[in-house]
């Protein structure tokens, strides 16, 4: 059994160290990676794809659009998983963990959006379409926007933590049905436009630097949200004597 | 537990009854908003008929959004809900009693008028039965789910425009669902079925689980 | 090299894809590297106004940090 206390990093004192040490690592894993992920992605692929009517050179987008969907419904789970962990054990760095995922979580949904797009008119001939999966991540993006546009309405910052983290609950509760009903909006069929993605069906080639750029934005996640964090604990410990501290140090740095 | 439900739901629909006018608005808002739509997208038979469902329930869907605001606001600014927490009395049951009235007095008259409505878009009389069916099924779910935002942002700045930004999105399966059981009255009535189905399961849950969540937040917004 | 730019017909969308998620990223990064600093500097002229007054009374318990310096 481990008997390590968890809890001791629960602190915020304790934790703002810890982050600061990690960031500089995970923001080199994340440099390297997605370097690696680039140069595969680009040099050691093939032009075009498939048979009769082949993906040309615009199916490289995949190397950022399937990573950033990935990271951005994650990130939800993420945001939904402190928001419980805060809610159940009332501690405060969860709450604060909850807050920092959100920005970066909506950024990636933009950006598996906006990608999306961009991949959308050469290989469908359409910017936008009321895809299931099109309309799923937009629906993510509003559920971040939600989440950030009600802890920042409210100004008492215990009732914002606990408000926003019920509200990333019920989202997360209803996002499988939300899911059903845009995949199947008649009953008695369902279909998409995506194709069914299996990934042993994809080439290795591209499977590689695929997930390849996906640890790289996954460690780039890490990196952001703690350096959110960091920012946010000073913000609102800001009375405590260890901030003093850090402040005498850092602020001439 | 029983007796504090009905105790509340009558005082709810007391109070609304000698306020009469703000169940008419939201009534009113519904007529206008649907009456909009054909003046803007064009008078013609076959495209009505064609947007009718779609438009009814979007319509619907504002106008419930917009009475949520008022669910728990007035209890609040005087106090009473505060007294309410305090009685000791499982507030879940307080809740649904609140969301019960307040579906009476906007949700029910929607459910009434929809005939009227379905008349100006000419859809037929299958489908006029088969919108009232699924409003009377889907709008209690739009008001239990709806109760859980109006708690969360209550006594907040701006909290109307705030609400709406939160809960439409949770309100997207009840629009599908609704608003393709009247679409597909057209084509045949027999597949309008698990469309009614799948809206009585989600009325099942909202009604089993928002009161919790709504009763979490309230406490959340008051303490 | 205007091959590669190129892609094949296809750089608009290419570059218009991976430009937005790290042009993005980018600013994301420098925006946080912002907020850091300006949360230090404002949470250190706040300490600074309160100096005077927690160096009277933090004197007699605690030794002195540079932090307290009236």
């Amino acid at each position: 059994m481990m008997t390590t206390n968890w809890f001791k990093f629960a602190s915020p004192a304790a934790f703002y160290p810890i982050a600061g040490r990690l960031i500089p690592w995970f923001g080199r894993i994340a440099a390297a990676l997605v370097l690696i992920g680039l140069f595969w992605g680009f040099f050691l692929t093939a032009n075009q794809l498939g048979g009769s009517n082949p993906q040309k050179e615009y199916y490289r987008i995949i190397f950022v659009h399937v990573p950033s969907a990935w990271m951005s419904m994650w990130l939800y789970l993420v945001l939904a998983g402190w928001s419980a962990i805060g809610l159940v054990f009332n501690t405060r760095l969860s709450f604060m963990m909850a807050k920092a995922a959100a920005p970066t979580g909506a950024l990636f949904t933009f950006l598996a959006l906006w990608t999306g797009a961009l991949w959308g008119r050469p290989s469908w001939g359409t910017y936008w379409d009321w895809d299931p999966r099109l309309t799923s991540e937009l629906l993510l993006f509003f559920l971040y926007i939600g989440y950030m546009a009600l802890h920042s309405a409210i100004d008492d910052t215990r009732r914002a933590d606990r408000a926003a983290a019920l509200l990333a609950i019920v989202g997360l509760v209803m996002v499988p049905v939300i899911f059903l009903s845009i995949n199947c909006p008649d009953p008695n069929q369902c279909a998409a436009l995506h194709q069914r993605s299996d990934p042993g069906s994809i080439h290795l080639s591209i499977l590689i630097p695929m997930l390849t750029m996906t640890f790289g934005l996954w460690a780039y996640s890490f990196a952001a949200v703690f350096a959110r964090l960091r920012t946010i604990i000073l913000t609102r410990e800001s009375d405590s004597a260890w901030v003093r501290d850090v402040i005498a140090k850092e602020a001439t740095v | 537990m029983f007796k504090v439900f009905y105790c509340v739901l009558a005082r709810d629909i007391t109070l609304a009854m000698r306020r009469r006018t703000d169940v008419l608005t939201t009534l009113f808002f519904f007529i206008i908003v649907v009456s909009l739509f054909p003046l803007g997208v064009g008078s013609e038979r076959e495209q009505l008929r064609m947007l009718g469902p779609g438009v009814v329930w979007v319509a619907a869907l504002l106008a419930s959004m917009l009475a949520l605001e008022r669910l728990f606001a007035a209890d609040y600014e005087d106090g009473t809900l505060e007294q309410l927490l305090l009685t000791g009395q499982p507030l879940a049951v307080l809740v649904l009693a609140k969301v019960v009235a307040h579906w009476l007095l906007t949700g029910l008259p929607l459910v009434l008028i929809a005939p009227l409505v379905a008349m100006q878009y000419h859809l037929s009389a299958n489908a006029v039965w088969v919108m009232m069916a699924a409003l009377a099924i889907g709008t209690p779910v739009l008001s239990l789910i709806g109760a859980i935002g109006a708690a969360l942002t209550l006594g907040l700045r701006g909290g109307g425009i705030l609400l709406s930004l939160l809960i439409l999105p949770l309100y997207v399966p009840v629009l599908v669902y609704g608003a393709g059981a009247v679409a597909v009255s057209a084509i045949d009535i027999a597949d309008t079925e698990p469309y009614l189905y799948l809206l009585s399961a989600f009325l099942l849950g909202a009604s089993l689980l928002a009161p919790l969540a709504a009763a979490a937040a309230l406490r959340i917004s008051l303490e | 090299m205007m091959e590669f730019f190129n892609q094949g017909g296809y750089g608009g969308y290419v570059w218009g894809a991976f430009g937005m998620t790290f042009g993005l990223l980018l600013i994301e990064i420098l925006q946080l590297r912002g907020s850091r600093r300006a949360t230090l500097i404002r949470i250190g002229r706040l300490l600074r106004l309160r100096a005077p007054r927690q160096a009277a009374a933090a004197s007699s318990r605690r030794q002195g940090t540079s932090g307290t310096q009236p």
